[in-house]
Parts: C-alpha cells; structure tokens; sequence
C-alpha cells in the first residue's frame, strides 16, 4: 500500500500555557492579545501523516484549517513540521468563536469531494471547546469508517489497524480506507516546527477559500448561554498539632 | 578563509535560530534571550576555528534540549489536563481489587 493522499485539519486555539480569562459578558473567553497556537493534537494528527510519509505509505499531505486570517499561521506551521500543501477557509475575525463542529464537518466534507483523499486525520479535540465531535460527524457525512482516539496506526494490505484509547483500556479495530482518523495524545510525539523549516515552508501553497465559496452555511445552531471560571479552590488550614489534625480527619470521616 | 565565512554564518544562523526558540520560554523570551545574548558574547573574541565549532556544537545540544523542554512540558499539561483523573480512577480500581483479593 502506497501513495495514499491524506488530508489533516488543524485549528489554531489558545495556547496550552495561557491562563484563560472570562469575557466581562460572561459569553466566551478573552482572546485579542492572546498567544494563540495550533491545538496539540492536531499536531498529533499533523505527525502521524509525516510519519507515514516517510515511511513511503503516504504521498501527499494537504492540511486545512477553518479560522480568521490568523489561521495561515498555524497551516504554516503544519508546513514547516512536512505538509505539502495548505487550505484556509477564511471565517471572518469575530464569528470564528461561533464556528461550530458541525459547520466543520460540513466544511471538511466539501474538501474531501474537491481533493479526494484517502484518510483524513484530525485532532481528537480542540483544547478550547474541548467538542471532540468533529471527526465523528465527518465521518457520518461521509459515510467512511472512523476510527477515533487512535494511539497508534499500522497501515496494511490497504486497510488501517488502529489501537484506541477507551475507557478502562485499549481496543483495537480494522478498517478499510477510505476512512477518518482522531489522534490521541500518545499517537506520537510531535516534531518542533524549526525556523529554517519555517522559512522553507513559506514557499508552499496556501489555497484561500470561504464558506460560501464551498456551498457550506455555517450560521451556528447553538448558542452559547453563559461562560463561567471553574470553582476556586478553597483554603486550607493549619493545625497545631498531631492530635486536633486525627480529630479534623475523623470528624471529616476520613478515619 | 571559506571556512571561517561558512563558520561566522553557522554561529549568526545558530543565534537566530535559538533566539526564534526563546519566544515559548517559559520563563520569558526576555529571559533566555538576555541568557543567549550573554552566552554568546563570552566567547566573541573566540578565533580557534576548531573551538568554535565546539562551541557551536554545544548551541545545537541546547537546542535540542529546549526542544525537548518545550514537547515535554506540553505533554505534561495535555496529559494533567486529559489524562490524571481517569490514569487515577484505575489506580484506585487496582487498589480495590487488589484488596478484595486479600
């Protein structure tokens, strides 16, 4: 099996290391100003698909992504870390946040019609809205087998064996392509995206799309109610001595 | 004299590319470029071809170890994030069972 053409979505989300701030409207999150970067696991995805084009079974690498004009960046740094080529589909600043799972899917769906792929591998989750939904519609829309949270992928006799993380342990399924994968966390560990390879993937291909262009209304069929800050953790105290932290404990039932 | 001009562009190449690598220092890029800056100006007047490919060595060294920093502390926050709770349910099952077998 060789010569496969994979097409990999990545979304560029707040950075891991920001402290999140509730918007003052308590109907999203503070992002102007903020560092963004690609979500972790589409770097996973991103990974996955280089791996498997160094190892001769893939041919080509496109990556897209759904977002504002920032989102060039984080396509770039898929380039830099061995795509072959991008797609934005450009959301206009201010309604990205509204951009949902399912207006993804239905966005990705177009591009498999337009690049016929063979595998599409996405992230398992965006750390922001932590939706986990996107693969799964993909692969609904489509009807091709997904094979999600994947923690590792073996590719023979032109199908996948695909290990995934579930609750309580590992299951390991087969399946034919095409088909849709979600990368978990231990698929692989991704490559750092280098300057010089940053610079040399400046000379790739971005292709700029919309929305509209692919026939896809994205009007959001949820709305967002309230956002607020997890609960606070309380206080401790301290204690004396020996004897009043045995009658705390036992008091609290923990004895 | 190609050597020396392909050595002063290694180190100018080494430079910018450690200082690109500073802006996720978790410290701040202010920090590590400070630190950088420093490290490099020590050894300026450096004119032993042969030490300063060493010392040129070494710069790839650190930057591979701020590469694994970088991978490492990422995974760590993922895996806090994602993975404890549930890495700790199974712990405590193990322990359950493994009392109940007593």
């Amino acid at each position: 099996m060789s010569g496969l053409r994979v097409l990999v979505g990545c979304k560029r989300v707040i950075d891991y290391a920001v402290k999140i701030r509730v918007r003052p409207d308590s109907l999203g999150v503070v992002t102007d100003g903020v560092k963004h970067s690609m979500n972790p696991f589409d770097e996973n995805a991103i990974e996955e698909a280089v791996r498997m084009k160094q190892k001769k079974i893939v041919k080509e690498i496109v990556v897209a992504s759904c977002g504002p004009s920032q989102s060039q960046e984080t396509i770039r740094t898929a380039l830099a870390m061995g795509a072959d080529r991008g797609i934005h589909v450009e959301v206009p600043a201010g309604t990205d946040a509204d951009l949902q799972p399912l207006a993804v899917a239905k966005i990705f769906s177009k591009l498999v019609e337009k690049e016929k792929p063979d595998l599409v591998i996405l992230g398992k989750q965006a750390i922001d809205d932590d939706a986990n939904q996107t693969t799964q519609l993909l692969a609904g829309m489509l009807d091709w087998p997904q094979g999600t949270m994947a923690s590792v992928v073996n590719a023979a006799d032109g199908r996948l064996t695909i290990t995934r993380e579930i609750d309580g342990g590992l299951e390991d399924i087969s399946v034919s392509l095409p088909a849709v994968i979600s990368a978990d966390l231990r698929l692989n560990e991704p490559r750092y995206a280098t300057l010089p390879n940053i610079m040399k993937a400046k000379k790739k291909k971005i292709e700029k799309m919309t929305p509209e262009n692919l026939g896809v209304d994205i009007t959001p069929r949820l709305k967002i109610l309230n956002v607020v800050d997890p609960p606070v953790r309380q206080a401790g105290e301290k204690v004396p001595d020996v004897s009043t932290l045995m009658e705390k404990l036992k008091e609290k039932g923990h004895l | 004299m190609a050597s020396h001009c392909n050595l002063r562009r290694s180190v100018i190449q080494l430079y910018k590319e450690l200082q690109f690598m500073g802006r996720e220092y978790p410290a701040g890029a202010d920090y590590f470029n400070k630190k950088c800056k420093a490290a490099f100006l020590k050894n300026k007047d450096e004119k032993d071809p042969e030490k300063i490919e060493m010392l040129i060595n070494r710069g790839r060294f650190v930057q591979k170890e701020i590469e694994a920093l970088y991978s490492l502390r990422k995974y760590r926050a993922m895996k806090q994030r994602y993975y404890d709770k549930d890495e700790m349910d199974k712990q405590s099952k193990k322990i359950e069972n493994f009392i109940k077998q007593l």
